[in-house]
């Protein structure tokens, strides 16, 4: 993956998250099509102790974070953009001591909302564990990072 | 399926309210810091405010993926404590609409089963803040129950 300017802007926005260093995520690729994040395996995010499966919560983080990042593929310039609602379907069970990839592309820009979808996988992309589709608010440059403009549903 | 071990200590845990030596075997719920206690009507669950849970760190606010995985963890929790099934569920598919930003603070959960199928479980969660009347979001679950097959 060459070093563009995109991938420096997706590093610095996903080393800014607390709970995205805490879980280790971090972007292995990114350019105007999609983002693709890996979630190293590691035994304090497993759900099921039998298996040692990591549980669905932190698969849920990697794909809110991709589609979350896909969004900086298609806007020109970075929007701060909350999760407006998110659907995951678990296709497979995860195995356990391999990293997790999430992959997530944005498929519609409208002036107030981004949808996106993606999909997580482990061996192969053909294979995919996860698939996800997630719509985002638009709040716009002008109000970028001011929290009285984040609250989500308040007037 | 629940081994005789678990099932005393689930037995102790109702006995008690105390449900943190339950919750300590799974490490995603120690991640995260989930606690759960029995009320007069219901379970409620809770995440306590966690600087290592936060996503957005300017307003601060809590990520919407641990907000998700807090409530899917609920969701499973009040199937494997309560319904006494003595089976692990697992997860099909979950859905989740943010309806508020979730701020640095306290986060409840309460659920309901809405239909307890032979082979699958249907569980509405909500979750909130400071006001149980405004919820920060709410979600849904379906569960694949193990049926119990004789030998």
């Amino acid at each position: 993956m060459p070093d563009t300017a995109l991938l420096q802007q997706a590093r610095r926005f996903i080393s800014a998250l607390p709970h995205c260093q805490i879980i280790g995520l971090s972007v292995t690729a990114i350019d105007d099509q999609g983002v693709t994040l890996v979630l190293p395996y590691s035994p304090l995010l497993v759900g099921d102790p039998r298996s040692g499966v990591v549980h669905g919560g932190a698969v849920t983080t990697l794909m809110d974070s991709a589609c979350g990042i896909a969004t900086l593929c298609v806007l020109p310039q970075f929007e701060v953009c909350p999760t407006l609602d998110l659907r995951i379907d678990y296709l497979h069970s995860a195995q356990p001591h391999k990293a997790v990839f999430g992959y997530a592309q944005c498929y519609r820009v409208t002036r107030d909302v981004i949808f996106t979808r993606g999909f997580a996988y482990q061996d192969s992309v053909e294979q995919p564990i996860v698939q996800v589709v997630g719509t985002f608010m638009r709040l716009g440059k002008a109000i970028n990072g001011h929290p009285a403009a984040m609250q989500g549903g308040q007037p | 399926m629940i081994d005789k071990g678990l099932r005393e200590q689930l037995r102790l845990a109702h006995e008690s309210n105390e449900y943190g030596a339950l919750l300590a075997l799974i490490p995603y719920a120690t991640l995260i810091g989930i606690q759960c206690h029995r009320e007069a009507d219901g379970v409620v669950f809770c995440l306590p405010a966690n600087r290592d849970n936060i996503g957005n760190p300017l307003l601060p606010a809590i990520h919407g993926g641990v907000i998700a995985g807090f409530m899917e963890l609920a969701a499973a929790l009040q199937l494997i404590l309560f319904t006494g099934t003595g089976q692990i569920p697992r997860i099909i598919d979950f859905s989740i609409d943010y309806l508020r930003a979730g701020l640095y603070r306290d986060t409840y959960a309460r659920c309901q089963l809405w239909r307890q199928g032979r082979r699958v479980t249907n569980v509405a969660i909500t979750a909130w803040q400071a006001d149980p009347g405004e919820p920060i979001a709410t979600a849904r679950a379906h569960f694949k129950i193990d049926e119990h097959r004789s030998p």
